[in-house]
């Protein structure tokens, strides 16, 4: 499994490359450049600051500069946050978008496999449809309306929670935000756990185990469920990397440090080295979390062999 | 005897309690505590030679402060320098400085400002706003890299004697070193550790607050400075910058008591604002104006009467009262009123001409130059990304519609549009201006041949350039206010950029915040403030 696991890494290196490569020419292509804006630079100046980040050679001169730049591990300066270099700013927001993510995921993965489960047993039943309501809200409404909603009400109509910031990580700064991020995974992972256990628990085997005269909870837990959160398993990786790298309009609602804030403020600021930096933790993030969703279901599924 | 003694002992020792008591219940009013505010905005950087904007100057404000400062009013009075006397012709400053020291104690001497100016003009700070200092003699030639930064006109006659020499007579030079580009720097630290000198455990100050933290994206940290050399007068312990940008937010976390000061607010919340926070929201003119400029370059736009048809069809009025509703200033003039060494600001010929006339006259010039019902003039007005640029476009697309001008809508974002106005790349757009110092001369160089890209219209008048020029170098301010003005006047007859209104800031402060001033520079020190 090990040997699998280095050969997914390194067949990711190719992808890695075009990546980086797509990412770095269509950034220039996008019209505007980082140092346009409301009070133009005089030219003399545009000139010197050009210079300062070598920006005044030819493109790819640029680009493969990059290339012996990231080999080294250097991602570049920010040209919009001078004092910090883009590694400073992901080791500082990843730590913040990882724990949202996480909660987020755990909270969505409990509560929706909770939910969907209990939905499958009743089926047709009052819980059932209320679930399902309830799951088509949640992925109906964008998490761009549920964020507004949920700080005017629990923060401003009720006072409970801090509208937006994160308090050095406290709680109930966290609260509001890993709900807004959770809500719209658990209705999709009950869903999805609902549908695939309706279908697992009309099988044979779960058949054959009630014949053996299992008692209901064992069934469920011990035979059904197994099978039943195949499809939750394979949806978990995307999910993860979605919840973690997704959180941008939730990041900036809630006034959350994390690394989505980043990626859409460096698009809009035309940060070249800031986009390509979150670009490349994001690919990479992705392709280790399929990777290790890949490795996950071989515990789950034994006929599915990593070798 | 002994007894009266040990009397008016007793009555001293009560009379010292009851001073003490009295000191104890003002400082509990007054002084200490944590002042919150929303600065709408991330600081590039806390190095003030590599900030532009707004935001940040409310941050590196109270961190540094230069030869002059600013009072709670924004005009400029002593900082570092004590006093200073000005030559004959204006052109020669000779600042006397305060003793004083930096925060780590390293006093603080003339050589640092002749280091600081230095090190902002030296092509390899790559300073955005340099050019700012371009007064100065030498600055120009230094950050075009054709000069030594020591051949710059900034000289420390002894340590605590600068001397500074101007390429002309600037009569807003005072408050032009108010700005955080004349800030100084310090030297000991910077070439110890170079660019990591604005990290908390490497930053020094000379101003009343330094650096406790700073967490991108989430808020900066100042506390008091006791070397500060008026440490004593202040009363706020701890300064919180929140740089959020969100507007809507900052509202609920002000609503929620959560910051005492947002430095800006939506527009479509004013009604709600009114209505229920009127004590808190503050709304100042504010020295900027919202204007067109018409790329005067191309056809059609050459011909002055199109542009003046345009200009006198928009009923500005009609965009503050209806359209913004924040109190902005119709705007007929490109300078906003008020500003520092100006007489009333050069309008339009026609602003008191009734609007139902001017939409008339306005379609004969139309006519004249040759459009008309059959051939109406058709071109695109472009504007960035924002709910406000919109609605004014609509509604200005709208009123040159009555004037038979089919004007299409081009809606880009900020930086797609300003790289387009930069090209030239335009036919009419819109533009913004704020000022960087009180003065008519920091509006009116937009509109001279030699500004190049931030003259978007290409406006090229050598009458113009002329008045402007003689301005520059005129010690005698009626005089230089006089040239400027006809300059303005030639430039509203000309039209090359619509004025459109004159902006306003807003602010929301809570009513525990004592000594916030409204002005209009919209700069705020929070070494003035109190909390209740």
């Amino acid at each position: 499994m090990f040997a699998y696991a280095v050969r997914r890494l390194l067949s990711a290196i190719p992808t890695l490359f075009i990546i980086i490569t797509l990412a770095f020419f269509m950034m220039r292509l996008a019209p505007g450049g980082p140092f346009d804006r409301e009070k133009q630079l005089p030219p003399e100046i545009e000139a010197n600051i050009l210079r300062a980040y070598n920006l005044d050679k030819p493109v790819h001169e640029q680009y493969f500069d990059y290339l012996k730049n990231i080999i080294r591990g250097d991602f570049g300066p920010s040209y919009k946050y001078l004092d910090f270099t883009v590694t400073d700013l992901i080791l500082t927001g990843f730590p913040v978008s990882l724990r949202l993510g996480l909660y987020a995921i755990i909270l969505a993965v409990v509560v929706g496999v909770s939910a969907g489960t209990f939905a499958a047993l009743k089926q047709n039943s009052t819980f059932d449809y209320l679930v399902m309501v309830f799951a088509m809200t949640g992925i109906v409404i964008p998490n761009f309306v549920m964020a507004p909603l949920l700080a005017l009400v629990f923060g401003v109509y009720l006072s409970l929670l801090p509208v937006a910031g994160w308090g050095e990580g406290a709680l109930k700064y966290q609260l509001l935000p890993v709900i807004t991020l959770a809500l719209p995974q658990i209705a999709y992972i009950a869903r999805l756990t609902r549908g695939s256990m309706v279908e697992v628990m009309n099988s044979n085997f779960i058949r054959t185990a009630r014949a053996k005269g299992l008692a209901e909870k064992i069934v469920v837990v011990r035979h059904a469920l197994r099978g039943g959160l195949l499809p939750v398993v394979s949806y978990l990786g995307p999910a993860t990397a979605a919840v973690i790298t997704g959180s941008v309009v939730i990041e900036s609602i809630f006034d959350v440090p994390g690394i989505g804030r980043y990626f859409v403020n460096g698009a809009l600021n035309r940060d070249y080295p800031v986009v390509m930096g979150v670009v490349i933790f994001y690919a990479v993030l992705i392709i280790v979390l399929n990777l290790l969703v890949d490795l996950v279901y071989g515990f789950l599924d034994p006929r599915v062999k990593v070798e | 005897m002994e007894r009266t003694v040990r009397a008016s002992w007793r009555r001293l020792s009560l009379g010292a309690l009851t001073v003490v008591a009295l000191m104890v219940t003002a400082s509990m009013v007054l002084a200490g505590g944590t002042l919150r505010v929303a600065s709408m905005g991330e600081p590039a950087s806390l190095d003030p030679h590599k900030v532009s904007g707004t935001w940040e100057n409310y941050v590196v404000g109270d961190m540094f402060i230069g030869l002059t400062t600013e009072n709670p009013k924004a005009e400029p009075i002593p900082g570092v320098a004590e006093s200073w006397t000005i030559s004959e012709d204006g052109k020669t400053y000779t600042f006397t400085l305060r003793e004083c020291s930096w925060s780590d104690g390293t006093p603080m001497t003339a050589h640092d400002f002749v280091f600081s100016m230095q090190r902002i003009l030296d092509p390899a700070t790559a300073a955005e706003y340099a050019s700012l200092l371009y007064i100065i003699e030498g600055a120009e030639a230094v950050n075009k890299g054709e000069a030594k930064p020591e051949s710059l006109s900034v000289k420390a006659i002894d340590d605590r004697t600068l001397e500074i020499k101007l390429t002309g007579p600037a009569p807003y030079f005072l408050a032009l070193l108010t700005h955080y580009t004349a800030y100084p720097v310090p030297r000991h630290v910077i070439e110890k550790v170079g660019k990591e000198w604005t990290k908390p455990q490497n930053m020094v100050v000379n101003g009343p607050y330094k650096l406790v933290e700073w967490i991108p994206n989430t808020h900066v940290k100042l506390t008091k400075n006791d070397k500060y050399w008026d440490a004593a007068s202040l009363s706020l312990d701890n300064l919180t910058f929140y740089t959020q940008e969100d507007r809507a937010a900052v509202q609920k976390r002000f609503r929620a008591g959560e910051i005492d000061v947002a430095m800006d607010f939506a527009s479509d919340q004013i009604d709600w604002l009114r209505k229920n926070m009127p004590k808190e929201t503050r709304i100042a003119p504010y020295m900027g104006i919202y204007y067109y400029p018409i790329n005067s370059s191309v056809e059609p736009f050459t011909d002055v009467r199109i542009r003046n048809a345009l200009s006198m069809a928009i009923n500005r009025e009609a965009i503050v009262d209806k359209v913004l509703k924040t109190g902005e200033l119709a705007a007929y003039s490109f300078v906003p009123p008020g500003v520092a060494y100006y007489d009333q600001p050069a309008e339009v010929e026609w602003k008191d001409v009734p609007y139902g006339e001017r939409v008339k006259k306005a379609k004969e010039l139309l006519a004249e130059a040759g459009y008309g019902p059959d051939n109406p003039l058709e071109f695109t007005l472009r504007y960035n990304t924002s709910e406000n640029h919109k609605r004014i476009a609509v509604a200005v697309v709208s009123m040159w519609k009555a004037i038979g001008v089919k004007a299409e809508l081009f809606n880009s974002e900020v930086k797609v549009h300003y790289a387009d106005l930069k090209q030239g790349d335009f036919q009419v757009a819109r533009a913004g201006w704020i000022a960087d110092y009180n003065d008519a001369q920091n509006f009116l160089y937009l509109l001279e041949t030699r500004t190049g890209a931030n003259n978007y219209g290409r406006y090229s008048n050598p009458e113009f350039d002329q008045l402007m020029l003689d301005a520059e170098v005129t010690s005698d301010l009626e005089k230089r206010s006089e040239m400027m003005r006809k300059a303005e006047t030639l430039a509203m007859r000309d039209q090359p950029v619509i004025p459109i209104y004159h902006y306003v800031s807003k602010n929301l402060v809570s009513q525990n915040v004592v000594g916030f001033e409204d002005n209009p520079q919209d700069i705020h020190r929070w070494r003035y403030v109190s909390l209740k």
